[in-house]
């Protein structure tokens, strides 16, 4: 009983940190429909940009969302209107639009690695915050991963109040439904999808600030908060908040029980295989609409 | 002189070349020009760099190192870092005549690809003998009745991870040790806690984990968090890294891991000071001085020789006695089998246990004392 809830308790924190790390990818794919592939480059520069505030400056990370996340707004508000509106406006289908946006993103990649390389260089990094055991039953946690919860949480609760109850967040949503219809109704979609890839950008930011606390992570390492917060995205149905949520919060509970239950070894397997499972059975994911 | 070398500067190596090769390169190369070169015959000659980013594919080292020997023509190659691409690029060498100083590939096979490849020196020990270091730690110990006889183990399943956990079953079950726990998991895993979890459930008293270095932090941390204590604490990779005694202070004391240093060797010491002098930052406990050690047996060869003839340089290399960083070194079949199996942290410092005939060997501190509030 213990050891189940245990089981809970980790896989519950697990999957909120991969809820953290790919709320931005949805608002940027699901509204925007920029396919950002250099997604998981802005995870990590953020994580750096924590950790300079944390050793140089000594500002807490946590203090550190207050600058971070605005700053990840205007740096992405701006990379919208540089390299990706020419995108927009020439695009013919929004599928011309995935494929110019991916390699546009894929070029954004390298720029960004290597701009954290040229400053940090390419070694490991990692810095102690709030790295308190807090003991809950079954399991013993750090209160920073917990703390990266509660974040998680009221950011995603932030974000979907704003969706849901807001006129920017109706429009937003409009955009991420239908953005050909959206127009008729007299909401400009290009404004709208620069600021959803903006609060993406934001929300992107936020999640590095978090894992940072706790995760070990070095300039090259972005590929692979991308290929998470992909999995996740398209699991739950692209731009579809509580579709991430619900998505992200599954994978953490399968990846534990599988390492605690069966073997550690197949945590990846067992990941994939859902992510078919959920594909097979609705293609549009699990709260997507399928497209007619 | 041309000296040229690919080195992950980018992707999923950049993390451990830009630890271990890079800082000893660029250290090496400015030293060796403040002294106004290598001195071939009775003048000094600069070196001349020439470094491409391999960005950690193998298929990118192989053409660089193509590059640099037909293109470019540097005078000698410095190899790559790590395993998979030392092995990669071992034929091209072979193919060229250029002598290849492996100091950063760790492999079973390294005493084959010694007698294959001539030219080839694998500098870092193997998963067998990493394996072999803890059963000759641990055996004595337990006969002594200061531990007892179960391990849990877990392992990292890519190359290292592997090659070191196959070299420790054998060797620990040889040592009368019986494992409570053995399990592998993937690459990147950013939660340890399910897999420590089960690890520490049957109470053992010797934990090996053999870790890539962010799961050694992550590792480390999970059991420092869960109160996990067992008697022997051992991690892979990342555990002689600067990183983790910065990041763990004083709960690093009583670690174990693969390699270590003899601390008070003035020689060492000084190569310390010279290193963080020139990077900015230490060098790791493991691969580092040996990297450096490398590269003054290059030098040292090929001032013998006196000019650039790269046979005789690997003739001496074979065959001749090296003043190093990390002592007198003297190839065997090509191998450097004298070094560190295992390190253990020790009063803010990761001194080698054994070989425990080695100079500047140090004795287990058991059991690891407790873990400390951070």
């Amino acid at each position: 009983m213990e050891a189940a809830a245990g089981t809970l308790i980790s896989g519950l924190v697990l999957g909120g940190m991969y809820v953290l790390v790919a709320m931005g990818l949805t608002l940027q794919y699901g509204v925007a429909r920029i396919m950002n592939l250099a997604y998981g480059e802005f995870v990590v520069a953020a994580a750096f940009a924590a950790l300079w505030l944390f050793s140089a400056v000594g500002l807490n990370p946590l203090l550190g969302l207050l600058l971070v996340m605005p700053a990840a707004f205007l740096v992405n508000l701006l990379v919208y209107g540089i390299l990706l509106a020419p995108l927009v406006r020439r695009a013919g289908s929004p599928a011309a639009l995935e494929s110019d946006s991916i390699l546009a993103t894929f070029g954004l990649l390298f720029v960004v690695q290597g701009v954290m390389l040229a400053a940090f260089g390419g070694a490991y990094q990692s810095y102690p915050y709030l790295s308190v055991p807090v003991t809950l039953p079954g399991a013993t946690v750090t209160a920073n991963r917990l703390v990266a919860l509660a974040f998680a949480a009221v950011i995603g609760g932030g974000v979907w109040l704003w969706l849901a109850h807001t006129r920017t967040g109706t429009a937003v949503r409009a955009v991420a439904v239908n953005p050909l219809a959206a127009q008729l109704v007299a909401i400009d979609v290009k404004r709208v999808a620069a600021l959803a890839f903006g609060a993406g950008g934001a929300l992107v930011a936020a999640g590095g600030v978090l894992v940072s606390m706790f995760l070990t992570f070095n300039a090259a390492m972005g590929v692979v908060f991308t290929m998470k917060a992909l999995v996740v995205v398209i699991m739950g149905g692209v731009g579809n908040l509580m579709g991430c949520l619900v998505a992200g919060l599954l994978l953490g509970l399968v990846e534990t029980a599988v390492a605690t239950w069966v073997d550690p070894g197949l945590t990846l397997a067992a990941t994939y295989a859902m992510f078919l499972a959920v594909l097979v059975a609705r293609p549009a994911g699990l709260f997507g609409r399928a497209a007619r | 002189m041309r000296i040229g070398y690919a080195v992950s500067k980018t992707g999923p190596n950049a993390g451990g070349a830009s630890i271990t090769t890079i800082p000893n390169y660029e250290l090496w190369v400015k030293e060796v020009n403040a002294a106004g070169g290598l001195r071939l015959g009775d003048r000094r000659v600069p070196i001349q760099v020439t470094e491409y980013d391999d960005r950690s594919l193998s298929e990118d080292c192989v053409r660089a190192v193509e590059r640099l020997i037909n293109q470019d023509r540097v005078d000698f190659v410095l190899s790559p870092w790590g395993t998979a691409l030392n092995l990669a690029v071992a034929p091209i060498f072979n193919r060229a005549g250029y002598p290849q100083l492996a100091a950063t590939a760790v492999t079973d096979r390294a005493p084959e690809l010694g007698r294959r490849w001539t030219n080839s020196f694998w500098m870092l020990g193997t998963g067998q003998g990493a394996g072999a270091g803890l059963a000759e730690v641990l055996g004595p110990l337990k006969q002594a009745g200061r531990i007892g006889d179960t391990v849990a183990l877990i392992s990292v399943s890519d190359g290292f991870g592997i090659e070191l956990a196959n070299g420790m079953r054998p060797a620990l079950q040889r040592a009368g040790f019986r494992l409570t726990y053995d399990r592998a998991y993937p690459v990147g895993t950013q939660d340890m806690a399910p897999i420590l979890a089960e690890a520490a459930r049957g109470n053992p008293d010797v934990f090996v984990a053999c870790s890539y270095s962010p799961d050694t932090l992550a590792i480390t941390e999970q059991a420092r968090v869960s109160g996990f204590n067992p008697k022997v604490f051992y991690t892979g990779v990342g555990t002689a890294f600067p990183l983790f005694k910065q990041r763990f202070g004083a709960n690093a004391e009583g670690v174990m891991g693969v390699s270590g240093v003899d601390a008070s060797s003035p020689r060492f010491q000084d190569y310390l000071r010279r290193h963080q002098a020139s990077a900015g930052r230490e060098p790791d406990r493991w691969a580092s001085a040996i990297t450096f050690a490398s590269l003054e047996m290059l030098q040292q060869a090929i001032e013998r020789v006196g000019r650039i003839d790269r046979a005789a340089v690997t003739r001496e290399l074979q065959t001749g006695s090296f003043e190093t960083v990390i002592g007198a070194v003297k190839l065997q079949n090509n191998l450097l089998t004298d070094l560190w199996q295992v390190g253990q942290w020790q009063d803010g410092e990761f001194y080698g246990l054994v070989p425990t005939n080695k100079a500047g060997a140090r004795q287990a501190m058991l059991p690891k004392p407790a873990w400390r509030a951070a």
